[in-house]
């Protein structure tokens, strides 16, 4: 079995293990091209019939291409769409450039997707995050419980041995699931391009600069880059001297921002 | 394009402090893993806590991690030698974080057992040793940290090889290599050191690019159930193929019942016409005509697994809170859940003093492991672990916490 293949199968069974131990699963789809694939993914775990909803969190400041890519994807996939907006925060102005930007993306996007998980009574989320991604991330488990605060108690996680995935949840809390844990940037270009995945043209160089990751308009900058196919973003990556969320502000405010920001329940 | 190759996951064990997440910021730093950006944020956070540059911080990157200056949780990161990729897997080297050590052993085929050439081997050493050898690593590398601290003596390091792999050999752990190395310096990581210039021996690179991925041998199959699903009113099994492989048309066995059934189709998405499935591959399989099957029911080739409601195992107790006889567990071994109770003792020891503390117990301690009779409330289906491992290992759960780990002997 090669190693796209070996990486798939595993993330299947994941995303089939979760849906047995939890009905009430929804997927989060922020529509770049980790929860894409992710999406993919799942589509192949339940031959073409994902049998609960995907969700996009709208923080508003999304970039057009991406709800255009969005709003095609759920129709041509037909895929029960739910999408979850903070409208308080919204209509009262929050923004990247009102108070800090760890408290916009607290508010429009945790607390956004914790209004959603309320309101459909969700036992657990699946997530397209990656190991390689971040530090933290690279210690997350594949099932990873969150209490009712969202809170992620990462100094006392739960053991994870083989592929035996903790299932009981306590009232009150949920589950992350994170079936793509183990893919690398690469692994899912390589996997975009051999599934011939659509993908948000965003991640395509326009005169000379292409975005690495995507997000909300005024924290995603992109990087210089004449990568116009597939092909040239993963020549691209493999020799690349910096790591992909270098053009994420939320990142970089402070060292440990990324860290508050998922123990408060940040995706 | 398709020439990333798999990456081998290697777990880096050892006592406190003795170096593992040095060891691996070293390791990524010299071989040229490191992003810039990460390096500076590193040098930004050690200047912080008043510190030169910690290579550790490439790891551990919880704010609690670094200003304590330990490993909390496993972590993985990838990096590439010229030859192939690796996820290396750093485990917490205190005690009370055994869970975690553990959750990075499990996923990984190869092992660094580290060792502080100054303090020798310690608790920890002596129970991350028993944990590789109990889940069967068989490539495994020992590597003599903190070399610079002995002078790069070379009559420190034979003497120090000559008993670990004595106590080593104790626990049936076989190292492949033992190698003097100052991962805090560089000496003979990536790049062989002129202060050992009398060693003669690989660097940790060399060492590690002479392992190999595991081999999948033919094995019969082992087919456990993970769910049905109707879709398009047809009824599909889903699962992954534990061992062996499954071909359309074939007749089989459903255990624990050993009923005859035969698989009509293969399913896979957007696939038509699928003949066979082989080994790790989650698919669908329809039977012909109509059964009624469960989650945790396995399908096979033949009947040479054990089918009992009484196992014998080894287990090693991760959880703080010990076993008490009579208490009630969840046995979870593939998709199979059945509770059941720890019925015998046989004999529990405490790795790190190697030393039996007690025949027929009547408890299990927090880091203690046992061989113990599991009595289950209903049939299970097994085989040993040293055969078919992913048939041979389980976890056992109480509350919905696992507690403990452990292979079928």
């Amino acid at each position: 079995m090669d190693h796209l293949t070996r990486l798939e199968n595993k993330s299947i069974y994941i995303i089939r293990e979760a849906y047995y131990q939890f009905k009430d699963i929804a997927m989060l789809w922020s529509v770049g091209k980790d929860s894409t694939t992710l999406l993919w993914l799942c589509r192949k775990a339940f031959f073409g019939h994902i049998p609960f909803p995907i969700i996009h969190i709208d923080t508003s400041y999304k970039f057009p291409e991406m709800y255009r890519f969005r709003d095609e994807r759920a129709k041509e996939w037909n895929l029960h769409l739910l999408i979850g907006r903070n409208e308080e925060k919204l209509l009262g102005g929050m923004g990247p450039d009102q108070g800090s930007k760890l408290d916009c993306c607290n508010e429009l996007k945790t607390n956004a997707l914790k209004m959603v998980i309320k309101k459909y009574n969700l036992k657990a989320i699946l997530l397209g995050i990656r190991r390689d991604e971040h530090g933290i991330r690279a210690k997350e488990r594949y099932f990873s419980p969150r209490d009712s605060q969202f809170k992620w108690d990462y100094e006392n996680q739960p053991a994870e041995l083989w592929d035996q995935y903790q299932s009981m949840v306590e009232e009150e809390e949920h589950f992350r699931i994170h079936p793509i844990l183990h893919f690398t940037e690469l692994d899912v270009w390589s996997y975009v391009k051999r599934e011939g995945l659509p993908i948000v043209p965003l991640y395509f160089s326009k005169e000379g600069k292409r975005f690495r990751s995507i997000g909300c308009v005024p924290c995603c900058s992109p990087i210089d880059s004449n990568a116009q196919t597939i092909d040239e973003i993963v020549e691209e990556i493999r020799t690349s001297k910096t790591s992909e969320r270098a053009g994420r502000a939320q990142d970089k405010e402070n060292i440990y921002t990324m860290q508050k920001l998922r123990a408060l329940g940040y995706m | 394009m398709g020439k990333e190759g798999r990456a081998l996951p290697i777990v880096i064990v050892g006592h406190v402090d003795h170096g593992k997440s040095t060891l691996i910021g070293r390791l990524l730093y010299d071989t040229d893993c490191l992003p810039a950006d990460k390096y500076s944020e590193i040098q930004k956070s050690s200047e912080m806590l008043g510190r030169i540059v910690e290579f550790a911080f490439v790891m551990d990157c919880l704010e609690e991690e670094r200003s304590r200056g330990i490993t909390i949780d496993t972590t993985q990161t990838f990096f590439r030698t010229s030859k192939r990729r690796y996820v290396i897997i750093d485990a917490p080297g205190h005690k009370e974080f055994l869970k975690n050590m553990i959750t990075g052993t499990s996923q990984a085929e190869a092992a660094l057992l580290i060792i502080d050439a100054f303090e020798g081997i310690r608790d920890q050493t002596k129970r991350h040793a028993y944990i590789l050898g109990m889940l069967g690593l068989k490539q495994i590398c020992v590597v003599l940290n903190k070399i610079d601290l002995v002078d790069y003596s070379e009559d420190k390091f034979l003497e120090l090889k000559t008993d670990i792999t004595e106590f080593l050999n104790k626990l049936n752990v076989r190292p492949t290599f033992v190698l003097p190395i100052s991962a805090i310096h560089g000496d003979n990581v990536a790049n062989p050191s002129e202060k050992l210039s009398w060693f003669d021996g690989p660097t940790v690179l060399q060492a590690l690019d002479t392992f190999h991925d595991l081999k999948i041998e033919e094995k019969p199959l082992r087919f456990p159930v993970q769910d049905s699903y109707q879709i398009d009113g047809k009824k599909i099994l889903v699962g992954r193929i534990e061992s062996g492989h499954l071909t359309k048309g074939e007749s089989l066995y459903l255990l624990p019942g050993k009923k005859k059934v035969v698989v009509k189709s293969i399913q896979k998405f957007l696939e038509e016409g699928v003949n066979m499935a082989h080994f790790e591959e989650s698919v669908g399989i329809c039977l012909e005509g109509r059964h009624r099957i469960k989650r945790g029911q396995i399908l096979t080739a033949d009947l040479s697994s054990t089918i009992s409601d009484k196992v014998k195992a080894n287990i090693f107790w991760m959880a703080p809170m010990g076993y008490r006889t009579g208490e009630t567990l969840l046995f979870r071994c593939v998709t199979q859940e059945v509770p059941c109770q720890i019925e015998k003792i046989y004999r529990k020891f405490d790795p790190a003093s190697m030393e039996l503390t007690e025949k027929d117990a009547s408890s299990i301690q927090s880091a203690e492991v046992a061989d113990i009779l599991i009595q289950l409330e209903k049939k299970v289906v097994v085989d040993p672990f040293n055969e078919i491992p992913e048939m041979g290992r389980f976890v056992l759960e109480r509350e919905g916490r696992p507690v403990a780990g452990g292979i079928i002997l």
